[in-house]
């Protein structure tokens, strides 16, 4: 039997009275530090600082869509992803492998290499265009299979062993990766993955068009998961998570919709990783550790607001602004101070990174306590723990004389 | 494609049907014969591997002791536990030798340290280290075991208090450990370090098997230190009370039993846990902020393989882990890249077919 | 006759969702006392409210007249009051006596003594003591429920539905227990699914519905009664 224990239900109700204004704050906080600061050090040059804003706002966009298919297997499916860095590394592997070129020095060794064979479309220079929808076709195609098999097997794990079984399946595969040096070509990893329409435009206009290739991707997948939750299976799905019992109940195969909202989860994550290996020309086995992975992603969807898809954008927008932050923050030492001779003392410039980290993982810990609902929470939202127990009890009853009334027919 | 499907479906069933099948000889005493006959085996036929992975699993002992008891008790799997290890070897350090990483190298930031004790540093009973790094060790306990406290006060109670999930809890540990590796990286950097210098005296046994001394030293203590908890558990006041508590905490907290104050004990003792498991740690293999992590899985697969809330259960598993980690390495066909691949594989194979682990309680 | 537990107009739920709108009963010293009531009427969350583990909205309960509204489990069973739950009541890996010391957690001195007053009341428990209570059978489990709750030689003691689904001959036993206990000084107030059984051995009791007070009267008295046959014995 449960007893609860003194509870107060974890409502809305703002303790602060700011509270409403977090959300707007962070952001214009960000905003204003992200364009600033590079806006300073540069000294006021625009051309610089709209080129760091645009690969700024390009991997906002690629996280973004990494963030959206952890949210669909969390927020929608319920199911706790440890290892995301999983469908990240075969995504991103995936796509450069079919891109690029075949293996042909004895210094680097890999499987696949299609990208020259896969431009077979005589017209509008399909080597530009044809080979990257493949590469972001096999990433989904190979993180979804991954996905699949290890639904079968994981899903009936409880919760904190299924976080414990994907943080080492994400392990082995790294491990795999490094140490089958034939694969993806062990630890030096593949570099000089070819660029989307890389050609179409000169290498000081390309940045845009990546910007606009992983927005583009960034909102088709929005919209998808978007239309995808409306439609009868996602329904489905959204009722699965509030009450599996009952939904099992009326007939529905909840291992099968589970295993569904996986896969599409884990397939956005694997093309996330192409445009994310488009982006960066290069992928290797250090990219991908558990924090940069999977940790960072889960910071983006709680801090954004879990269950949420404009609150995954928005979170992995804020984590990477503040990532950002740092790393500028970092080009202020004492030889070049910033605006008021502000400047970081070596100690502490030295080892910013770390001190990023610190507080990124600090700041989770924040956000779970104080904000547990991210900075965009759900539109209706009664605290669970009240919402179930009000279907086990009856609703205010009726007064006692007409419950007599009732009673005696 | 309904065939596929079809054949699908059939598949899973044929599977859980050998599921099944194995889980029943794996429930009674089939899984303990079959652990006994390979680690026979490795005994004989991999001796010296079987040694090195009896002190690794050692090492891992002392760990997967206080993770099942907070897992147990506290119903939590903490993540933060390979990074407590390390980081109490880190605070082990510091109060033996006060350094840190200043700003290019390193500097002595306490005027006084441990190893300024008389004969601190002398090795002792032929091991590398003297009885400074003891105390030190008991140092890191202290602070370890208080820093628990506190962070239960901080963060865990406020989220139990709410009701939240075992998904929140997991996210909060891992934040906390990623706090913690960023204050070792901090203050010492990423190079590894260790407590003495140098080479360090070495055993030889039998079979023409030589290892470090201290190496002994890290057994006994392991195998000291799982009965001792055992005796806690089973012959005290407030080892029943944990184990009530990690039966059901609802009618602990009915029969009068003040549920904050045996929460407090158990982070206290496994805080005195990871002090000691982190130095053997870094006497084992190294002080590298890194290591904690990596730990991390191998430590859950001890915990989970001997049974959550058993520490014979984490000793056995954790020399299960161990052996088996270094002996599969030397079978060939596995380069050691994948060492700690092989915990992952036994984790998986014991979630299903023995879910509860070789000393855990059916459920 | 002294009241040695009062509860006086208890609002209460759980969290937003109130349950009790103001429940009142009175429990004499050396009394046998029954909640009946349909399901939902709120029975088991008013003893839950009475023994502190819900938040009380407002309304007072008076142990011994001394007043521990919303006082925690802790302060409560000091002050004699012991609570024995529905279900999972025994701890299954610990060993009959370790539950039964678990009872008598904070009382450090005496304990020998108290087991063996107990032992005597549950002979059967006493047959194996080191037996691990997750073996036993159900209605060995609710016998060692009850023990566990006497620990501690409460004035009065809490029952929620102490014979749900137990077999007809355990139901027996367990009501002669009570009757047992009950006769060793120890006042009673017991919550019941099955109000037959229920009535027949307590001295007076309550209906609840809705998370009110419907009636009140001796075990007698309710028995006989038109509306609680029609209402609740399925007559």
């Amino acid at each position: 039997m449960k007893l609860p224990t003194a509870l107060s239900g974890a409502s809305l109700k703002g303790r602060l009275k700011g509270e409403r204004l977090i959300t707007p704050v962070t952001v214009l906080v960000i905003t204003a530090a992200v364009v600033l600061m590079p806006a300073e050090r540069s000294n006021w040059d625009a051309n610089g600082v709209i080129s760091f804003l645009t690969f700024f706002a390009t991997f906002v966009a690629i996280y973004a869509i990494f963030t959206l298919g952890l949210n669909v297997q969390w927020g929608y499916t319920g199911v706790f992803n440890f290892g995301v860095m999983a469908f990240f590394l075969v995504g991103a592997n995936a796509a450069a492998i079919i891109t690029k070129g075949p293996a042909n020095t004895e210094y680097v060794r890999y499987v696949g290499g299609f990208g020259d064979r896969l431009a077979f479309l005589p017209f509008l220079d399909s080597d530009q265009w044809l080979p990257f929808l493949f590469g972001i076709a096999g990433a989904a195609v190979f993180a979804g299979v991954l996905a699949f098999l290890l639904s079968i097997p994981a899903l009936r794990l409880r919760e904190d062993y299924l976080a414990i079984a994907t943080i080492g399946i994400a392990e082995l595969l790294r491990r795999v990766t490094i140490e089958e040096r034939g694969l993806v070509n062990g630890t030096r990893g593949l570099t000089g993955i070819p660029r989307p329409l890389g050609e179409l435009v000169s290498t000081a206009n390309y940045k845009y068009v990546m910007l606009a290739i992983a927005v583009a991707t960034l909102v088709l997948v929005y919209l998808a998961i978007e239309w995808g939750i409306r439609s009868p299976w996602g329904r489905v799905l959204r009722a699965l998570r509030e009450d599996e019992l009952t939904t099992a109940a009326s007939g529905k195969n909840v291992f099968a919709f589970k295993s569904q909202g996986f896969v599409v989860g884990a397939m956005i994550m694997g093309i996330g990783g192409a445009i994310y290996a488009y982006a960066n020309g290069a992928v290797s086995p250090d990219t991908f550790t558990h924090f940069f992975g999977t940790f960072i992603f889960w910071a983006m969807l709680m801090v954004g607001g879990s269950g949420n898809n404009k609150g995954a954008i928005l979170g992995a927008y804020v984590v990477w602004g503040f990532w950002t932050i740092t790393l500028q923050l970092q080009g202020y030492t004492s030889e070049h101070p910033g605006p008021l001779g502000f400047a970081l003392p070596d100690a502490v410039q030295s080892r910013i990174f770390f001190i990023r980290d610190f507080l990124l993982g600090t700041l989770i810990v924040v956000v779970l306590l104080l904000r547990p609902q991210g900075l965009v929470p759900e539109e209706r939202r009664v605290s669970i723990w009240v919402e179930r127990h009000a279907k086990r009890v009856r609703a205010v009853p009726p007064a006692p004389d007409e419950q007599a009334a009732s009673s005696s027919d | 494609m309904a065939a596929i499907v079809a054949t699908y479906g059939r598949i899973r069933d044929q599977l859980r049907d050998y599921q099944q099948l194995a889980g029943q000889f794996f429930s009674g005493p089939g899984i303990f014969l079959l652990f006994l006959g390979l680690g026979l085996w490795a005994l004989i036929g991999r001796t010296d591997a079987f040694v090195i992975g009896v002190v690794t699993g050692s090492v891992l002992a002392l760990g997967a002791i206080g993770l099942t008891l907070l897992y147990g008790v506290l119903k939590f799997a903490h993540f933060a536990h390979g990074d407590s290890m390390m980081l109490a070897a880190y605070l082990a350090f510091f109060a033996l030798t006060g350094v840190v990483v200043g700003e290019r190298t390193d500097t002595e930031l306490l005027p006084w340290t441990l190893s300024d004790l008389p004969a601190a540093t002398k090795p002792i009973l032929g091991l590398s280290f003297g009885y400074g790094l003891l105390i030190a060790m008991a140092i890191a306990g202290v602070i370890m075991a208080v820093l628990f406290v506190v962070l239960d006060r901080l963060v865990y109670r406020p989220l139990r208090r709410r009701g939240s999930g075992i998904v929140i809890f997991a996210i909060a540990s891992l934040g906390i450990a990623i706090a913690m590796r960023s204050l070792m990286l901090i203050f010492w950097s990423s190079f590894g370090r260790f407590y003495v210098p140098g080479i360090r005296p070495t055993t030889d046994l039998p079979f023409g098997i030589r290892i470090l001394t201290d190496q002994i030293f890290i057994f006994w203590s392991a195998l000291v230190l799982a009965p001792l908890i055992y005796l806690i558990l089973f012959r005290t006041r407030l080892g029943k009370a944990m184990r009530a508590m990690a039966d059901n905490p609802d009618l602990a907290l009915v029969s009068g039993i003040n549920t904050d104050r045996i929460v407090i004990w158990t982070w206290v003792i496994g805080g005195a846990l990871v002090g000691i498991a982190g130095v053997m740690l870094a006497l084992q293999a190294q002080l590298k902020p890194e290591l904690g992590f990596v730990l991390l899985l191998p430590l859950f697969a001890s915990t989970i393989l001997g049974g959550i809330g058993s520490p014979q259960g984490a000793f056995v598993g954790a020399m299960v882990i161990g052996i088996t980690e270094e002996v599969a390495v030397t079978l060939g066909f596995l380069s050691p890249g994948y060492k700690f691949s092989v915990a992952f594989v036994i984790l998986i194979l014991m979630l299903f077919l023995r879910p509860r682990g070789l000393f855990g309680a059916k459920t | 006759m002294t009241t040695v537990l009062e509860a006086s107009e208890l609002v209460s739920g759980y969290g937003e969702v109130e349950i009790l709108h103001g429940v009142s009963l009175r429990l004499g010293e050396g009394e046998i006392v029954a909640i009946i009531g349909p399901n939902g009427a709120g029975k088991s969350t008013f003893m839950k409210a009475v023994f502190g583990l819900l938040k009380v909205k407002s309304g007072t309960v008076h142990l011994a007249g001394e007043d521990v509204t919303g006082a925690g489990p802790e302060r409560i069973v000091r002050k004699g009051m012991g609570y024995v739950p529905q279900s999972e009541n025994v701890f299954p890996s610990l060993t009959i006596q370790e539950n039964l010391e678990m009872g008598a957690f904070i009382r450090r001195n005496g304990l020998h003594q108290r087991l063996n007053e107990v032992y005597e009341l549950f002979p059967d428990l006493a047959l194996r003591p080191q037996l691990r209570a997750g073996k036993l059978s159900g209605g060995q489990r609710q016998m060692l429920a009850l023990a566990r709750a006497l620990m501690l030689d409460p004035k009065v003691l809490l029952l929620d539905e102490p014979t749900a689904s137990l077999a007809p001959k355990m139901v027996e036993d367990i009501f002669t227990t009570v009757r047992n206990i009950n006769q060793n000084g120890v006042a009673i107030l017991i919550v019941e699914q099955n109000a037959k059984e229920a009535l027949s051995i307590c001295q007076r009791a309550y209906v609840l519905a809705s998370g009110y007070n419907r009636l009140e009267g001796t075990g007698p008295e309710l028995l006989a009664s038109e509306e609680v046959g029609k209402l609740y014995l399925g007559a």
